[in-house]
């Protein structure tokens, strides 16, 4: 790759972040009227919509209902137009089911499945514009989702991706830094108790960098932290004291 | 045909005024006293109580429960419901009613035609979907809650039953302001059931319903005046403006905000900013009579 200098001599990123920055996120609760809770993200340039319904009755058959816990079903999605080129994405294509399966575990350590027994909770995200850090997107905006229908969660989740680029921990990557092969890890984490939920490495990295770059994903998840409590306290504020004023 | 387009509106921000005391997102540590009872919305780790959901904590003595914005429906005792039949089963009816898990009303617990008590026999088995099939509509009371949380109804009473012609509405069941009576005719002429579990009913008024001695089961279904319909067509539009605006659903909101959106056609209230308007109205209204 000529003349795409990711890391500049001055330190910085070719979309001009330092190598701790996040790209910008901008976050949206209770977007839909009809799902019980909806939120809409955005990371620099990759969107994310996600939908939760539930907890509910088990749908498709009462035989997969679980005495002792709540049945989650998580459903992830890329729109035709969310990549570079065009293409029609199969439901039920390999890739897709792996997120779908990531993002169950994930939620299976987060949300207080006990309460809810023989009920179902469903999880639907859709990526609408993908440049990076797809995954972290999904985990995030379902955060907010769940949060705002209102289901009881441990504590947040937290996700997002690090790398090095050039030996420089670098948090965040966008689909530039994603695509030039190097080590993407990616980090979900319940942040006040810092425990790691998942946990993905693609491509190989050095056991000498991995703390190194661990820690860095690590920050970049309770930065983001930071930016969801913020706006999960102001949607709160702003529709309880609608509510309060009656 | 005249059609009406309007560009897309901004979304409005309300003013960002500071917190409500006692705020607490999921994680978030509301007292590391061991002295205090753990209510919904709240658990408990390493000796510290903390939120599961966001809202704002309210304390009863010394039980801490944290209430969030939106939730699905949780029944209690006595609750009035409206709901839909999903299912008929032996001796029972399963009925959606926007909780967790379908409702139950028993055979055995509703008024059987012909208003006479007496024991349920295999006939009256036999009969269940004559009285109510896989989708009617019925209003009912919460009789008791099972051990895992599945409602179970009652309709033994000539208020509850089925549901004949009229409006379903759904909104969400924290809305509703929790009264003495959750059935109201209303002055301008129709009838409203606010279910606690956020499903409204409107229907046009009924004035002889003492000669009712079929248990509820019989549906009028004379075609209903057109005046009449405009009334539960702008009610429906008044209860979908109010809870759009997150203001409680009880009688007198409904009403007054009926009252203030008489000046408009019913068609022009779907518009957001007039509603935005008459709801604006209402709740001075509301205010004023408050104070």
């Amino acid at each position: 790759m000529a003349g795409i200098e990711l890391l500049s001599d001055q330190g910085f990123r070719a979309d001009g972040r330092r190598p701790h920055e996040l790209r910008k996120i901008r976050c949206r609760m209770g977007v839909f009227r009809q799902a019980d809770g909806s939120a809409y993200i955005e990371q620099g340039n990759t969107k994310v919509l996600a939908t939760v319904y539930g907890p509910h009755e088990i749908t498709g058959g009462r035989s997969k209902a679980l005495h002792d816990k709540v049945l989650l079903n998580c459903q992830y999605s890329m729109a035709t137009f969310s990549t570079g080129e065009r293409k029609t994405r199969p439901k039920g294509d390999r890739r897709s089911q792996e997120m779908s399966m990531n993002l169950r575990r994930t939620f299976q350590a987060a949300i207080l499945t006990h309460l809810y027994p023989r009920s179902q909770i469903d999880i639907y995200v859709q990526v609408l514009q993908s440049d990076g850090g797809n995954y972290c997107a999904c985990v995030n905006a379902a955060t907010l989702a769940v949060i705002d229908a209102g289901i009881p969660m441990r504590d947040y989740v937290c996700a997002c991706t690090s790398s090095l680029l050039e030996d420089t921990p670098v948090v965040d990557i966008s689909y530039l830094e994603e695509s030039v092969g190097s080590p993407e890890m990616v980090v979900a984490l319940l942040p006040k108790s810092e425990q790691i939920v998942l946990f993905q490495q693609n491509s190989r990295l050095h056991v000498d960098n991995l703390e190194k770059v661990l820690d860095m994903g690590i920050k970049g998840c309770t930065d983001v932290y930071g930016i969801l409590d913020q706006s999960v306290r102001e949607h709160v504020t702003e529709v309880s004291n609608l509510m309060m004023s009656t | 045909m005249a059609v009406d387009i309007r560009l897309p509106r901004k979304r409005k921000r309300g003013e960002l005024t500071s917190e409500p005391r006692g705020l607490v997102s999921p994680g978030d540590v509301i007292t590391s006293d061991t002295g205090f009872m753990r209510g919904h919305g709240t658990y408990m780790e390493d000796d510290k109580l903390h939120a599961s959901v966001a809202g704002v904590v309210e304390r009863v003595n010394k039980l801490i429960c944290v209430q969030p914005l939106k939730t699905r429906y949780n029944g209690e005792v006595g609750d009035v419901v409206v709901g839909r039949i999903t299912e008929v089963g032996q001796k029972r009816w399963r009925v959606d009613t926007n909780s967790r898990l379908n409702s139950i009303l028993m055979l055995s617990s509703v008024n059987l035609p012909g208003g006479e008590l007496r024991r349920r026999s295999a006939e009256d088995e036999l009969m269940m979907r004559q009285y109510l099939s896989e989708g009617d509509l019925i209003s009912a009371e919460v009789q008791s809650v099972f051990s895992d949380g599945a409602l179970s109804l009652h309709t033994r009473s000539l208020k509850y039953g089925k549901l004949g012609q009229g409006i379903l509405l759904k909104v969400s069941p924290s809305l509703v302001k929790r009264r003495k009576t959750h059935f109201h005719n209303l002055p301008c002429g129709a009838s409203v059931i606010l279910g606690n579990n956020g499903y409204i009913w409107i229907s046009p008024t009924v004035e002889n319903e003492s000669s009712d001695t079929a248990g509820g089961f019989i549906q009028n279904l004379e075609p209903v005046s057109e005046d009449e319909r405009g009334v539960i067509a702008r009610l429906r539009n008044c209860i979908l403006g109010l809870a759009e605006h997150r203001l409680m659903l009880y009688d007198t909101s409904v009403l007054y905000t009926y009252e203030t959106s008489t000046k408009y056609e019913i068609h022009e209230l779907l518009k957001p900013d007039v509603m935005e308007e008459v709801i604006h109205l209402a709740r001075l209204k509301l205010e004023q009579e408050g104070t």
